[in-house]
């Protein structure tokens, strides 16, 4: 199915399973640990034996010499493989570093061996007996440092409209400041973990991927295989973030241990290994400049960043946003890129919007105090309905000024002392912040296969995934809704590339993407349905289970009674998204207490107000968004890899040393989605909210600690030390 | 700083800086010389009662409880999120306490009572808390689920019990049921996806019904 025009009145419309709040279906796995992880899978590989991967233990240079002769006599080891033994390794197109290095070493921690042995203990203690003689070389590890060497990394890395620098220097109110983000971690639960079997010369890893399509490619490209020869499977995924978005060294590396020892291999990476050994948000360094009249209008808008990867790697697209979010004639935006030899720098949720609205909603609340205008209002008044690069092109929806002033209404905005350390409750300091919330919905390619079985029931199948989004209810909700049916008589079955290649799990395109595919597919399955029963397609109702035209009223597992009906079709998309800027909206409002005497900041409320299209399951979107809302927190006060700039890696590369939210670090969080439907988005009429849940978050924090405290910190995260030396006077 | 100083020789420089000063500057380029040779490993035998069944392992005395529970009587509820305590993935309730798991080995456990997410319940006989976790969608992902749940039933036992903990404001009085009780006690369980606020809605009904 081509969705070349905005969707009319469709099935979906009727809303008696979609958009209702719908408890997960795999929820009684999840909550009795049925639900069986890639590491889990005793069932498919009984007899695997144990991977553990040694990490390099210098950041750039060469390995000299490894002896495995202490560790492959140690007991219980099947076999070592390393770069010199493996074979020749292809490069996964999504990967810059390779998987397993040597003799070169791109960052630190890259794998450069895997021990396989009978059990875990045994591969453990003996990969530590692997002896490995490194000659370090000279990296650039310091983003600061390299900010002169930096390039221009793709064509629309610079952006100009109108005349910045006049605009600018004319503007009688302007705003001229630097910001930084650090590097982050995905830091998601379950480790990247792998099960790999050979079955001669097809491979079948059981492992935990977000995109089972691009996986599937770049482990055949790898390891030099025909696609056609690789199956991955990824039922369960225990979060991802865009951490498993791409194949990493786990997968390959049980492959190679599995071949090597003829047997099934079972591979986790071990946590410290991770924060190295795999991707991470790159830190950026971001120059805002903003300019304006007194009536508050943006005439001058800049946003520069800098950001640093290994060679082949790419820039934090952390400006994009600032390119639609505002109004503005006069605009500017750059994008430079730094070799940095730290380990690989790619895709964490909302990747550019992230790290971007960081940096410019705190801009916006400096340029707001500056301007004397309430934050909110001034947001308001360089509202935008068009892209303001291509004033041709409407945005599909926008209702950033109902979120702001829902938001205000609800959060109690009005009682906001704008005069900043004026608010006290006991011993804390309080202060109110507020930042617009920004992403573009993006469509993709997505397919699916529907099963009528005699029974009634229908079973879908797509290479989509859950990585905790919710996939499973909503794409079971779409099906029922489709095909008449209540929820239980629906079944789905994901994350195996023997099924329709989906959208997959990644820049929140896909709840949106992958139920537009079922859609396709049941409207194919309608079609069936009413040919083996002798009715008209287009005039057919489904409902209660049975399939109704005029008079006429029959069972829908009639049109089975011959045998199962099973048809496939992917949704496909025309040019409505470049005719349309679809991009999804809201509002983050947050009050925090700082401690007058030492500093520490807490957050007591949270409130995110969300326009973003149909929501298909209020619950678990909801959830989505409160989880980006404590992603955001952790990015706002804590979360930082820290850093060392002589040897070139990431210290803090646990979870105790990097830190993360925990329970009592997150109030009650509160969520509002405004009643919308975006028929321009797909015949599903919705979007994404995984993402959006997380953009502006942090400078809502950092705008709130402002307010509390008088004290701008423009460097993420906002911790107790960058305050303590300019709190007010203690009384 | 001479440690720093070090890194400046050129390898060539490094090794004739003599092997008694090896260990001490030549750490972060030359892995650690091989100190354990292939000793076999040493077993022992153990009883466990793990979900109200008796279970008799010989194991590898390395073997953390969670690797016994997980890789030798084959359960897939209890998680290995980081392997080393900072997670809370693996918690299970040993002897009517939570514990990590992953950070006691079996063997210190032998004849511990262990009560994992699967001795609480199943697909169509939730417990309570399960149900809760559920109904309030108290996670997303799912992977550090089976801890969380089995931190919380063990939470309000200890409040229960009257264990206080670092926000109990007065140690007189038996600790209260408040959102803030339970936050500071579930805090050792992380949840990337960040589930926590609908995790204490979800507790707190549970308590609530409880008491």
């Amino acid at each position: 199915m081509k969705f070349e025009q905005p969707a009319g009145h469709n099935p979906i419309d009727q809303l008696k399973v979609v958009g209702r709040s719908t408890e997960r279906i795999d929820g009684p796995l999840k909550t009795t640990g049925r639900a069986a992880y890639a590491y889990e899978r005793h069932d498919v590989a009984p007899d695997a034996a144990y991977g553990y991967v040694l990490g390099a233990a210098i950041a750039k240079g060469r390995i000299e010499a490894m002896d495995l002769s202490v560790a492959q006599a140690a007991p219980g080891v099947l076999a070592i493989v390393t770069a010199r033994n493996a074979g020749k390794l292809g490069k996964g197109r999504m990967n810059t570093a390779k998987l397993l290095g040597g003799p070169e070493i791109e960052h630190y921690h890259q794998a450069v061996a895997v021990v396989v042995a009978e059990s875990f203990e045994q591969a453990r203690a003996a990969a530590h007996l692997i002896r490995v003689r490194y000659a370090r070389h000279k990296g650039s590890f310091d983003l600061a440092g390299t900010l002169d060497t930096a390039v221009k990394p793709g064509a629309q890395s610079d952006t100009a409209v109108g005349d910045f620098e006049a605009a600018y220097a004319a503007a009688p109110v302007t705003l001229d400041a630097t910001y930084a983000t650090p590097d982050h971690s995905h830091a998601m639960m379950e480790p990247h973990a792998s099960v790999a079997i050979w079955n001669g010369d097809e491979l079948t890893l059981w492992t935990s991927n977000q995109m089972i399509d691009w996986g599937r490619s770049d482990v055949a490209r790898t390891l030099n295989l025909p696609r056609e020869k690789v199956r991955l499977v990824s039922p369960f995924i225990g979060g991802g973030f865009g951490g498993k978005l791409f194949v990493r060294s786990d997968a390959v590396l049980a492959a190679l241990g599995a071949r090597a020892a003829k047997r099934p291999v079972k591979l986790a990476l071990q946590r410290p290994l991770i924060f190295n050994n795999a991707t991470h948000r790159p830190a950026t360094i971001q120059r805002l400049r903003l300019g304006a009249g007194h009536d508050g209008r943006l005439t001058a808008i800049a946003h520069e960043s800098w950001s640093g990867d290994l060679p082949g790697g790419g820039p934090e697209t952390a400006v994009r946003q600032t390119r639609l979010l505002y109004a503005g004639a006069n605009r500017l935006t750059r994008e430079r890129l730094a070799r940095l030899d730290l380990p690989e720098g790619n895709a964490m949720r909302a990747p550019g919007e992230a790290p971007g609205l960081m940096a410019l909603e705190i801009a916006m609340d400096e340029m707001a105090e500056k301007l004397g205008m309430d934050p909110i209002e001034f947001r308001i008044v360089n509202d935008t309905q068009i892209d303001p690069e291509h004033p041709q092109r409407p945005f599909s929806q926008r209702e950033l000024v109902r979120c702001l002033r829902n938001g205000a209404d609800r959060f109690g905005w009005q009682q906001r002392n704008p005069k900043p350390a004026s608010v006290r409750d006991g011993r804390w300091l309080v202060g109110i912040g507020v930042a617009a919330a920004f992403r573009n919905n993006l469509v993709r390619t997505s397919a699916a296969r529907v099963r009528l079985s005699s029974d009634g029931g229908v079973t879908v199948e797509t290479d989509m995934t859950d990585i905790g989004t919710g996939s499973y209810t909503i794409i079971a909700q779409t099906a029922a809704e489709m095909m008449g049916l209540p929820l239980e008589q629906v079944s789905v079955r994901l994350g195996d590339s023997r099924f329709p290649v989906s959208a997959g799990s990644g820049g929140q395109w896909g709840a949106n993407s992958s139920t537009a595919g079922v859609y396709a597919a049941c409207m194919k399955l309608r079609e069936a349905v009413a040919a083996r029963l002798g009715l008209d397609a287009a005039t057919a109702h489904f409902a209660d289970g049975r399939v109704s035209v005029g008079g006429r009223s029959l069972p829908l597992a009639q049109a089975a009674r011959g045998g199962e009906l099973v048809v496939e079709d992917q949704i496909e998309y025309g040019d409505l998204d470049e005719r349309y800027q679809q991009s999804t909206f809201g509002a983050h409002f947050v009050e925090v207490g700082v401690d007058a005497a030492t500093g520490e900041i807490r957050l007591r409320r949270m409130l995110a107000v969300c326009a973003a299209g149909r929501i298909l399951n209020p619950l678990s979107a909801r959830s989505q968004v409160i989880g980006a809302m404590t992603m955001g927190a952790g990015a706002a006060l804590m979360e930082e890899l820290a850093v060392d700039k002589r040897l070139g890696y990431f210290v803090n590369h646990d979870l105790a040393g990097y830190e993360v939210p925990v329970h009592a670090d997150i109030p009650h969080q509160e969520v509002i989605f405004l009643d919308e439907t975006d028929p321009i988005s797909s015949p599903m009429k919705a979007k994404g909210v995984g993402e959006l849940g997380i953009c502006g978050v942090a400078a809502a924090v950092a705008n709130a600690v402002y307010n509390a405290t008088g004290v701008r910190v423009r460097r993420y995260p906002v911790t107790l030390d960058k305050l303590l030396d300019q709190l007010p006077e203690y009384t | 700083m001479d440690a720093f100083k070090e890194f400046r020789l050129t390898r060539r420089g490094l090794l004739r800086a003599g092997a008694v000063s090896v260990a001490a500057v030549a750490a972060p380029e030359v892995a650690a010389a091989p100190t354990a040779t292939g000793r076999p490993p040493s077993h022992a035998s153990i009883k466990l009662r793990v979900n109200g069944k008796e279970q008799e392992l010989t194991l590898d005395t390395r073997t953390t409880l969670l690797d016994a529970l997980r890789e030798h009587l084959r359960l897939t509820g209890p998680k290995k999120g980081c392997d080393h305590g900072q997670c809370g993935a693996c918690t299970v309730i040993a002897d009517g306490r939570r514990i990590n798991s992953c950070l006691t080995l079996a063997v210190m456990r032998d004849g511990a009572d262990i009560t994992t997410i699967e001795g609480l319940g199943q697909p169509g006989h939730l417990h309570a808390m399960q149900a809760a976790f559920v109904k309030h969608d108290g996670y997303q992902c799912g992977y550090c689920t089976s801890g969380q749940i089995c931190s919380a039933v063990a939470t309000l036992d200890e409040i229960r019990q009257g264990v206080p903990s670092h926000v109990t404001t007065d140690l007189n009085i038996p600790p209260p049921l408040t959102a803030a009780e339970l936050r500071e006690r579930m805090s050792g369980n992380i949840c990337r996806c960040g589930a926590y606020s609908n995790i204490v809605e979800a507790i707190t009904e549970v308590a609530g019904s409880a008491t």
